[in-house]
């Protein structure tokens, strides 16, 4: 039997096994994302403290789940099936270790059931970060440890299925950018899986009483992990939006180098960005803190900004190729925003880079940490960066995956078409809500900032009421593009018609988004037409304008937050 | 020519940069180097920084400097808690345990003490109300910091780092007063002791 199938779509022959280990990792990925949303609705109606629905225990202990299946399992299994994609599908290869693949799928199964178990059952109510010496279950360290040994066995498999890919000859030339950022985030996973294992093994044994753990060199080591976490999911969710800016539109790669590179500086000066989150610890040094965070996390930074021009020039280049070449926007306003996986990509960037870039660069200098450390700022940066920006990314792609992977149509594709603009609208009002709540110094983490029963009485502005109701009206919008992601693909992927062989418009016009049929990424200009010079803007003027206005909020931002500091009580 | 990036690069792709991807590396560049260059020159130039003296410390040994510091400075008892009025200039500690902050601080206005964070048992944060102003406090770490109160007031201590259930209810409290009026208040010179 033949175990590939020639995709009619895109021509490539994709390998069966690759085919049921995305899909699996895809659903696990789904279930997870599902457990997070419905926990996240009861966090967000506990914070929001004229609602106030759990009880303390069980706020504590539901947030603690929340954290751990959106950041951990939501999210890596996802990843799991984007390195499958991108190694063996994109290369047209077989996947190196099929069977070692299902082995990894199972443990990491294992690792997750045993940790919803631990946590579900009151035996961890250590929240995501589980800092020593506030203890949990062994088994809730022991599952995390499964869950990252399988996602190794992964990473592994995708490298081996870029050798097996090279020698076998299933392409020619040089990898294609969106495996080589996925490389990339493997890279990254490596080092963050090793962070990992270094960590929860003696954490274990801890909590078995055999070894002793230092509080401090916890926190450093965990954040090892913690943040370099987020990084997998910046290089991947980087990687989706060259590949979704392909499919959706045609969008060029404007220079392999400056791209490449700017996934070379994420591998080499990541690691140190997790730095940021001890700034106002006891155990580290000012010079120590300002190196760490600061002089290689920028060049990390410089890898964002550099993305940030590259992707959007990618796809005003790519139209205007394709002759939609009116003055400095037209290729932005003739651009298909009706197709899930193009809205979905530019929400992503915007919301990324202008909410979750922003307040992360600002929130991670030394000094201005001081007013944003612990507070609702925190979760208000990463809810912009992790959900609106690599969720939405990802939430866009699978509108192409479920067509080209399952082979299925997309159902109820009318929603589909709303879901990234609801999503993404909702979590940016509740994210800049939150930020703003936290400027007001109200904590994350807290079950109810009113301090009733404590013996000192602590009551905020009247503005944080407001910002709170804000949030809530924000997540709650959110939560409804959440639950229409998930109706439409587990309609799509359990009960949607199949696609058939059909490549037409006439045959998949308003069941598949419609990057399928008009195919930009197959149908480039043969020649290179002439482009026009905008002055001084160049021939890419639209973004040329996007990035500046993108620098202006930046520095507005960067220094009101000096200016917020300096009226703080002299501290040294 | 150009490809999108699904495509494999045929031969050689390191080639010249686009003039607007000069333009913008440049400019992003420029603005990361500003970046780095804030932090040092707000420790040379700003009032705010999060260095103080930083030690490993027994977590019973802190806790027995802490008591020795209430009975010593003890002036009265605020809900239960020792109200403590150390000398201005001195060290001062305050103790974060679940789920309590001891005691509460009288400090003075634009007085520098040297305020000692620690940690009875797990990780607790300082966040000062209403003032935006955190810290992690970590057992087994002492932190000194070097601070000035710039207004009087009252102020309160959240716990903002996750400690257990009772987390919401770790509350802790600081009062500073104007100096003048407080001279008034204070113990004869020699009586600091307070309520020893």
């Amino acid at each position: 039997m033949n175990p590939f199938r020639r995709c009619p779509t895109t021509g490539l022959d994709v390998h069966k096994d690759a085919d049921a280990l995305i899909k699996a990792n895809a659903v696990a990925a789904t279930v997870a994302l599902l457990i997070g949303g419905v926990t996240a609705v009861l966090v967000l109606l506990t914070r929001w403290q004229a609602v106030h629905l759990l009880s303390d225990v069980w706020f504590y202990r539901i947030l603690t789940v929340h954290g751990m299946n959106m950041l951990i399992f939501f999210i890596l299994f996802f990843e799991m099936a984007v390195l499958y994609f991108a190694s063996a599908v994109l290369l047209n290869s077989r996947v190196a270790a099929p069977k070692t693949g299902w082995v990894a799928f199972a443990l990491m199964l294992a690792g997750a059931a045993m940790v919803e178990w631990a946590m579900f059952t009151g035996r961890a109510d250590v929240l995501f970060t589980s800092y020593v010496p506030l203890k949990a279950h062994w088994s809730f360290y022991l599952g995390v440890i499964l869950f990252a040994v399988g996602a190794i066995f992964v990473t592994t498999i995708f490298f081996a299925t870029l050798v097996v890919a090279k020698r076998e000859k299933t392409y020619s030339g040089s990898v294609p950018l969106v495996t080589f950022g996925a490389m990339t985030a493997a890279i990254i996973a490596a080092i963050t899986l090793l962070h990992g294992a270094a960590i929860y093994i003696p954490t274990f044994l801890w909590s078995l009483g055999i070894m002793e753990v230092d509080p401090q060199v916890y926190r450093l080591v965990w954040w090892g992990l913690g943040h370099s976490s987020q990084q997998i999911n910046v290089a991947a969710m980087v990687a989706i939006w060259y590949l979704l800016g392909g499919l959706t539109v045609g969008a060029v790669v404007v220079n392999e180098k400056i791209s490449r590179t700017a996934f070379v500086l994420y591998i080499l000066f990541i690691s140190m960005a997790s730095a940021h989150h001890l700034l106002v610890d006891p155990g580290f040094g000012p010079s120590w803190k300002i190196v760490n965070t600061s002089y290689f996390m920028y060049m990390a930074v410089l890898a964002s900004m550099l993305h940030g021009f590259t992707v959007p020039a990618g796809v005003e280049l790519g139209m205007r190729l394709r002759g939609f070449t009116q003055g400095l926007f037209g290729w932005l306003r003739r651009a298909p925003w009706h197709d899930p996986g193009f809205s979905a990509l530019c929400l992503s960037v915007v919301v990324f880079g202008f909410v979750g870039g922003i307040t992360g660069v600002t929130f991670g200098t030394e000094q201005i940490n001081i007013i944003a450390h612990n507070t609702l700022r925190i979760p208000g940066h990463f809810h912009a960066t992790v959900v609106s920006g690599t969720a939405m990314a990802f939430m866009g792609v699978t509108y192409y995956v479920i067509p080209l992977i399952f082979r299925k149509k997309i159902a109820f594709y009318g929603l589909a078409k709303w879901q990234p603009w609801v999503f993404s609208a909702g979590m940016l009002v509740f994210s800049m809500a939150m930020t703003f709540a936290g400027t007001f110094g109200v904590p994350r983490r807290h079950w109810d900032v009113t301090f009733s029963g404590a013996p000192f009485g602590v009551e905020y502005s009247a503005a944080v009421d407001l910002l709170f109701a804000v949030m809530a009206a924000g997540g709650l919008v959110a939560a409804v593009g959440g639950a229409m992601y998930i109706v439409v693909t587990v309609s799509s992927v359990f009960f949607g018609k199949p696609l058939g062989d059909e490549t037409t418009e006439s045959a998949l016009a308003g069941a598949v988004p419609p990057g399928l049929y008009t195919r930009p990424f197959t149908e480039l200009p043969a020649r290179t037409p002439k482009l026009k010079e905008h002055g001084k803007l160049g021939t890419m003027p639209g973004t040329m304008i996007l990035v500046g206005v993108f620098l202006l909020a930046f520095v507005v931002y960067y220094f009101a937050n000096w200016k917020l500091l300096s009226a703080m009580w002299q501290i040294g | 020519m150009y490809q999108t990036g699904m495509t494999p690069p045929q031969g050689v792709w390191w080639k010249p940069a686009h003039k607007s991807e000069k333009v913008w590396a440049t400019v992003a560049f420029v603005w990361c180097m500003v970046l780095f260059a804030m932090m040092p020159v707000w420790h040379l130039r700003g009032g705010q920084n999060p260095s103080g003296i930083r030690a490993k410390v027994d977590p019973t040994a802190f806790q027995a400097r802490v008591q020795e510091f209430i009975r010593d400075y003890q002036v009265g008892t605020d809900n239960g808690f020792p109200v403590v009025a150390p000398p201005p200039g001195s060290d001062v500690y305050m103790i974060g345990q679940m789920w309590a902050w001891l005691p509460v601080l009288q400090l003075e206005k634009d007085v520098e003490y040297t305020l000692h964070l620690s940690s009875l048992d797990v990780n607790h944060g300082f966040n000062l109300y209403p003032f935006n102003v955190n810290f992690q406090v970590v057992p087994g770490y002492d932190y000194g910091l070097r601070i000035v109160p710039t207004e009087a007031g009252e102020y309160g201590v959240v716990c903002n780092e996750f400690c257990g259930v009772g987390h919401h209810l770790m509350v802790g409290k600081v009062i500073v007063t104007d100096s003048e009026t407080n001279v008034a208040s204070r113990p004869a010179a020699g009586a600091e002791g307070g309520a020893r």
